[in-house]
Formats: structure tokens, C-alpha cells, sequence
């Protein structure tokens, strides 16, 4: 693309490539974010242009990979514009059928459509399918609409039109005004806002300003950020492009986990484009500013996503945080004033210049304005993405959008905010999701991470898993984290093994006081959060394991035995079939039993038998 | 050796900040990080050895031993792990004989286990060689392990 000089160069050349994609040509979409792919739509995607290619079709039907749509559940996807029909779990050899079916001749495949499980009817238009319907996509709705790869698909959507007009009609201050006005807050963990810190960062001597956007998204369970930087990277970047010209900085980095390398892929190829394109390096829209950015690639630390981790790790040390008594507005990377946000919280910044900060606080509730994307896993019916207003209640995003338990099983609990945060019990289902409500009752936003968790799930087992994990992530730098967490992971082991002695939940309460007052980086300082909230709301359970020597989820292995009910078992053999140890036996048509000697606990012959007959207790 | 190391430092102007992505690059050359190839880290972007030693011990992502010719990872995000991604971690120890994080001393295997990879849909997931096998429970990834060759303790009972 040819250099863009002006504001008024880039509103003309939106029109032309809008012009150029006419909303009544029919366009087949296909969802390949990093969860599709796994699905091995890769294979989709080629069969879809072979079949186009061998009908001549390749003109007259547009054909669109975009990144993830959010519903990876029923992945792979495909939608057929201008009706939006909506096709799910879509055989890789689908594609000639529904080019001829659907494409040319407008008729319906039943078998590829969305069943509403709660109604049992079939849904034909994308709008309408539950998931998507309760959902405010406000961010997150570009996703399917843009070619992640095509600087011409974003601009064609209006992209970059509010770094337009950041550049040519608004002072430095009045964008920096109009954040803190819109009040929104980091969407990576803290909820700080974003506002006051790039007025912080502004104001604060030396040169250069670095601004930075967090995409080492660590928290187990989150994968927004990473589906926003591989399904729309021009959003973020311009973000990120308005953010340092409010700040005065001249040089941004991403930095980005490994383990995401179609983000990674797909942020470098943008930044590309812009610059090729004058959106991004000297002068940029001919408004005198300039600004590049650079990527760099994490090296796999979850303390990285905390801020002064991350400055360590980008100059090329080890990511070890330092004490916060100075800001990293005045002395962040290479000592210099420096802005950190997150991915999710540039990607909110083009709306609100282009819509107006009155706008964008309309939505949400008094202190947490906006949307937040939530990654709704773990025992749902409905995994993936979903995008709601700040305060939408969490029953609904449970059981409206995500479809409730899978199962018909009962849920005991929704863990939120990662290993920093908290299990959330049924009495809080009806509170409204924000940064403060989630806070008071011991459990925080984070990323937005949702674990959900079904009566099969021992929460002390949870809390052990939590704190397993910051065991072999803290940085060993200060000793409440790295001897601390590692003492109540050896109380929560011997908790799980029937070696739990009275006082346990009590020792664990009072050194998790210690660690909160005594680590040195937020990380640490969260880390006992998964504990106190279990023990806050489960704490029957801590009991249970200590003085009755019992997991009542029947999942802790040295407190549980395995056997068969007599009255469900069959006979057919299969549990006999997969135990690796010969524990399981019987003859064709006979109760089978258990040796509990042989026994391992592996569960092979739980998850094997078809009519529930074997009992855990 | 030497020239390899080199030539990926040159990607880099030999810019001693990019340290961390300049070893993933050596890494991904040689599948591990040899003591030898350290050493020319160190010497070509003039950063002591005792400095590159240090950020590859901090970091997950390197590996100082060399790796299988099937390297597995487990996603042990909290999606995964509330759907048993432990017991099946557990049944790939025992059936390879190694704890995870190691290799099989033929190295055909390597088995480790990864924070989310953030395929949570597919949860529990196995990535084998970059290839995802999802929903995994136990009896899969035992059949998945005898699909890569592995001779499994069951095998003797059909």
C-alpha cells in the first residue's frame, strides 16, 4: 500500500475499500484462531479454495479467514454472509456442499446447524444463537469481520479513523482527558486507570517514554488477549499508536508469549503493513509525530506479566521484579517514564476517541466502565470468548450465555482472576461481574479468566493446584513468596494425602496474612488469595479432608477408593479392558470388581464406563 | 557451531537486549541449548556466560538437556486441570517411565507439562510435535502413545 499523508488521504482511502466489499456479495467466513486450528481447520480453509477454484467462484463469492470468533466449543465455524448463516462443528469435507447448498442456491444444511440445547431448536443466523446473542461485542465483534493479515479489511471497517482524528483534531492532554473521563481501567489485572497513568507517564521527566503492551498473558485459563492480538492486531496497535501520542513517546514494544506464535505472526505482519502504509514510523498521517514499535518474545515466566518482571526481561535479564517504592511511570524500562498496558485495555482506546468518553461510560456500572471479554472454561457447556458489559451478572454469564453444566452436574463454583484470584460459591451468582464487587469478595478481576467448576471438583485440590503453580513460577526473589508458598503447598499436599492435622486451616490463614504484607510484587502478594477464598467458602471441605479423612469430591487419591455398583454394572467388559494394572475384572455379563490392592487410582475406568457404576468415595 | 550462533545474533545487530529471543533462535537451531553454544552467545554479544547461564535457568522455555523425537506437552491450564488433566499427566509418566520435564534416555520422548496453551475448548490438549490432540482423557492418551510407537503395558493383555 502506498503511503497515506493525511487524515483526509485516509478517509478516502476507507471509502475505496469499503466501496469495495459489497455487503450483499455472498462471503464465506471461517474462523482460524489458535482454537479452530487445533480442530484442524487448516484442512477446511484449503478444501474451501480448491472447491472455489474448480467452480470458477473464486471472483464472484468472497471467501474471508478472520481470527477467533469466540465460540470455540463448536469450532470449526464457518458463517455465510449477507444472511450470516451460522454452521458449526463443520466436517473438513463440507466445503463443496456448502458452496453449492448454501452459497448458490440459499438452502439450509440441517446437520451443520446450532442446536439450542435449553430449546432443542435448530438456529440458522449467527445473531441469533444464544452465545452470541446476550453478549455486548463491542471489542471483540471485529474479530470476525477483519482478515487478521489485511491492513485493507481493517481500514474497510473504519480503521484507524480515531487515530485521525487523535492526530489531527485533539491536543495531547485533551486525549489523555478523554481516557480518564471514559474512567477505563486495566483490563490485565490491577484495574488501575489507564487515564491517570499515561498523565503520570506524560508528566514525568527524561527521555525517552517508552509505552508498552502486555501480551505475556500468563493466567492459566485466559486466552483473550491472545485472540485479540492474533484476530485484529491493527486495533490494538492503533491503540497503542494513540496512547504514546498522548504520552509523547516515540518508541512501543510488545511483548508477547512464545507460546503464542500465531499472535506473534500475525502482530509482526501488521506492523508491517502500517508502516508501510504511513500509520506507523516517521511522521505518521503527515501530523509530524512518530512512532515504531517493536516485538519482543517472552521467554515463559508468568511473574513477566508483572510490570517490573517484564521491563527485566525486555532489557535481556532475568524477569525479576523490583520493589515499587518509584513508579515505572518515572523509571520503567532502562529507567525511563514508561506506560505498561495490557492488549485488551489498548484495544478499548480507538472507541472511545472516535465515540467519545460520554459514550463509552454510559456502559457499565459506576466504578468499572465498558465491556470486559471473559474466557467462560473449564465444566461449561459453552467454552470460549464472551464479551459483556461490566456488571453483567454472573449467572447469566454462566447459564444464559454459556449454557450451564455439562452433564446435568451441579456447580459448586467460578474461579476468577487466575492464580491471583478467587473461588467464587453459588450465593454470589447473582452479583454483578466488575473490578470492586469481585474484590469484596475476595476474589479479583485479573484478566478475566472464568474457571468454572462443577461438584466433581475438590477445592482443596484447587487451591493446591493454584499454589502448586506460583511455587514453580515465583522468581525466588523474596523470601515470603519462594518459602512461603511453598510451606502451604507442602500444608495443602499433606491436606490432600490424610496427613492434615487440626490447626492446618489456621496456619494456612495466618501465613497467607504474612505473605500478603510481606512479598514484594503483586504476584506474590495475590498468591494466597485461591487459598483464603477456599477456605473462605469451602472451608466444610478443609475439614472434611482433616479430621474425617475424606474428599467429599472424590478426587484427592489417597482418600478415596474405587468400586463397582452392583445394580448399574453391566458386565460389558470395558473398565476390565482399560485398567493398566488388571485391578479391574470380570466375566462377560457379570458384576465386575475392583482389587483395591492392584489399584492405582488412575481413573481409567471411571471415564471408560458408560453407566456410571463405578462409585469413587 | 560457532557460525550458526553467529548468524542468529546478526539477526539481532547484536543487540544484547534481544538475549532472550536470540536463545529461543539458538534453541529451536539445535533443539536444546549446548554448553557450547552458550559460550558463543556469550562471547559474540559480550554478555558473561554466568548472565546468559542465569536467564536460561529463569526461563520455562529453555532447555539445557536435548529433547525427544516426540516432544509432548500437557496443558495443565485450570480448564484443563479441572477436567483431569492430572490423572492423565500421571498415566503418560508411568507409561513412558519418566517424571515430567525429562526424555526418555532413547530419546524418542520427551513429556513436559505447559500453562495454558489456550485451546481450554479442547481441554485437556496434548500438543505432540506442534500437532493438538484435544479432549484427551485417560484411555486416549494411552492409545495416542501406542499410535507414536510406544509399547504399552496393556498391549500384553489383548
Amino acid at each position: 500500500m502506498t503511503k497515506i499523508k493525511s487524515f483526509n488521504e485516509l478517509k478516502s482511502v476507507q471509502e475505496r475499500f469499503k466501496a469495495g466489499r459489497d455487503p450483499k456479495k455472498p462471503c464465506i467466513t471461517i474462523c482460524v484462531g489458535t482454537g479452530c486450528l487445533a480442530y484442524g481447520t487448516q484442512k477446511l480453509v484449503d478444501n474451501f479454495r480448491e472447491e472455489l477454484a474448480k467452480r470458477n467462484l473464486a471472483d464472484k463469492i468472497d471467501f474471508r479467514t478472520t481470527g477467533c470468533h469466540g465460540f470455540c466449543e463448536r469450532g470449526p465455524m464457518v458463517v455465510i454472509a449477507p444472511d450470516k448463516v451460522f454452521y458449526q462443528r463443520v466436517g473438513l469435507a463440507d466445503a463443496g456442499e456448502i458452496i453449492d447448498k448454501t452459497v448458490l442456491k440459499g438452502e439450509i444444511i440441517d446437520r451443520l446447524l446450532y442446536v439450542d440445547p435449553a430449546t432443542g431448536q435448530k438456529v440458522v443466523h449467527e445473531d441469533d444463537v444464544p452465545f452470541y446473542k446476550k453478549q455486548t461485542r463491542l471489542v471483540f465483534g471485529q474479530n470476525s469481520k477483519v482478515d487478521p493479515e489485511s491492513l485493507e479489511d481493517y481500514l474497510a471497517i473504519g480503521g484507524y479513523a480515531a487515530l485521525g482524528k487523535a492526530l489531527t483534531g485533539m491536543k495531547p492532554e485533551e486525549i489523555i482527558q478523554e481516557v480518564i473521563k471514559a474512567n477505563l481501567r486495566g483490563r490485565g489485572g490491577g484495574g488501575f486507570p489507564a487515564g491517570w497513568k499515561w498523565d503520570s507517564t506524560r508528566k514525568a521527566e527524561g527521555t525517552p517514554k517508552y509505552v508498552i503492551c502486555n501480551a505475556d498473558e500468563g493466567d492459566p485459563g485466559a486466552y483473550m488477549d491472545r485472540s485479540l492480538l492474533e484476530g485484529n492486531p491493527h486495533l490494538v496497535l492503533e491503540g497503542m499508536i494513540i496512547g504514546a501520542y498522548a504520552i509523547g513517546s516515540s518508541q512501543g514494544y510488545i511483548y508477547a508469549r512464545n507460546e503464542y506464535p500465531l499472535a506473534i505472526k500475525n502482530i509482526t505482519r501488521a506492523i508491517e503493513k502500517a508502516r508501510e502504509a504511513g500509520l506507523l514510523g516517521e511522521n505518521i498521517l503527515g501530523s509530524g509525530f512518530s512512532f515504531d514499535v517493536k516485538i519482543n518474545r517472552g521467554g515463559g515466566a508468568f511473574v513477566c506479566g508483572e510490570s517490573s518482571a517484564l521491563f527485566a526481561s525486555l532489557e535481556g535479564r532475568a524477569g525479576e521484579p523490583r520493589a515499587k517504592y518509584v513508579h515505572a511511570t518515572d523509571k520503567g524500562l532502562y529507567d525511563k517514564p514508561t506506560n505498561l498496558n495490557n492488549v485488551e485495555t489498548w484495544a478499548n482506546v480507538p472507541f472511545i476517541i472516535e465515540k467519545g468518553a460520554d459514550w463509552y461510560a454510559s456502559i457499565g456500572t459506576a466504578g468499572s466502565k465498558g465491556t470486559k471479554i471473559f474466557s467462560l472454561v473449564g465444566k461449561i457447556n459453552n467454552t470460549g470468548l464472551v464479551e459483556v458489559p461490566m456488571g453483567t451478572k454472573l449467572r447469566e454469564i454462566v447459564f444464559d450465555i454459556g449454557g450451564g453444566i455439562p452433564g446435568g452436574k451441579k456447580f459448586k463454583a467460578i474461579q476468577t482472576g487466575g492464580p491471583s484470584g478467587g473461588c467464587i460459591p453459588e450465593k454470589y451468582l447473582d452479583m454483578g461481574v466488575d473490578f470492586d464487587e469481585l474484590t469484596k469478595i475476595g476474589s479479583m478481576m485479573g484478566s478475566g479468566g472464568m474457571i468454572v467448576m462443577d461438584e466433581d471438583n475438590c477445592m482443596v485440590n484447587v487451591a493446591k493446584y493454584f499454589t502448586n503453580f506460583l511455587v514453580s513460577e515465583s522468581c525466588g526473589k523474596c523470601v515470603p513468596c519462594r518459602e512461603g508458598i511453598r510451606r502451604m503447598r507442602d500444608i495443602l499436599a499433606d491436606i490432600t494425602e490424610g496427613k492434615g492435622r487440626e490447626g492446618d486451616v489456621e496456619l494456612l490463614e495466618k501465613m497467607s496474612t504474612a505473605i500478603i504484607d510481606g512479598a514484594l510484587c503483586a504476584l506474590g502478594s495475590s498468591a494466597p488469595n485461591p487459598v483464603l477464598s477456599t477456605i473462605r467458602y469451602f472451608r466444610d471441605e478443609y475439614v472434611a479432608h482433616i479430621k474425617e479423612k475424606r474428599c467429599p469430591a472424590g478426587v484427592c487419591k489417597d482418600l478415596i477408593t474405587y468400586s463397582v455398583n452392583a445394580e448399574k454394572c453391566t458386565g460389558c467388559t470395558v473398565c476390565s479392558k482399560v485398567c493398566p494394572t488388571g485391578a479391574a475384572s470380570g466375566e462377560r455379563k457379570q458384576v465386575h470388581k475392583i482389587d483395591v490392592v492392584k489399584c492405582t487410582k488412575c481413573g481409567a475406568c471411571r471415564e471408560s464406563c458408560k453407566f456410571d457404576a463405578i462409585i469413587v468415595r | 557451531m560457532e557460525e550458526k550462533v553467529k548468524e542468529i545474533i546478526q539477526r539481532y545487530s547484536g543487540d544484547k537486549s534481544y538475549l532472550v529471543p536470540i536463545l529461543q533462535d539458538v534453541q529451536k537451531e539445535f533443539n536444546y541449548l549446548p554448553k557450547d553454544a552458550l559460550c558463543a552467545v556469550s562471547t559474540h554479544l559480550s554478555v558473561p556466560v554466568s548472565r546468559v547461564y542465569e536467564v536460561v535457568t529463569f526461563y520455562k522455555a529453555f532447555s539445557l538437556k536435548p529433547k525427544g523425537r516426540y516432544q509432548l506437552s500437557l496443558c495443565m491450564g485450570t480448564a484443563c486441570h479441572v477436567r483431569g488433566a492430572e490423572l492423565i499427566a500421571r498415566n503418560v509418566e508411568d507409561i513412558l517411565g519418566i517424571k515430567e520435564g525429562d526424555t526418555t534416555p532413547d530419546l524418542e520422548y520427551s513429556f513436559e507439562t505447559v500453562g495454558c496453551l489456550g485451546a481450554c475448548a479442547l481441554g485437556p490438549v496434548i500438543v505432540v510435535n506442534g500437532e493438538y490432540h484435544g479432549h484427551m482423557n485417560i484411555a486416549k492418551s494411552t492409545k495416542l502413545l501406542k499410535n507414536l510407537g510406544k509399547k504399552v503395558a496393556t498391549d500384553d493383555q489383548d
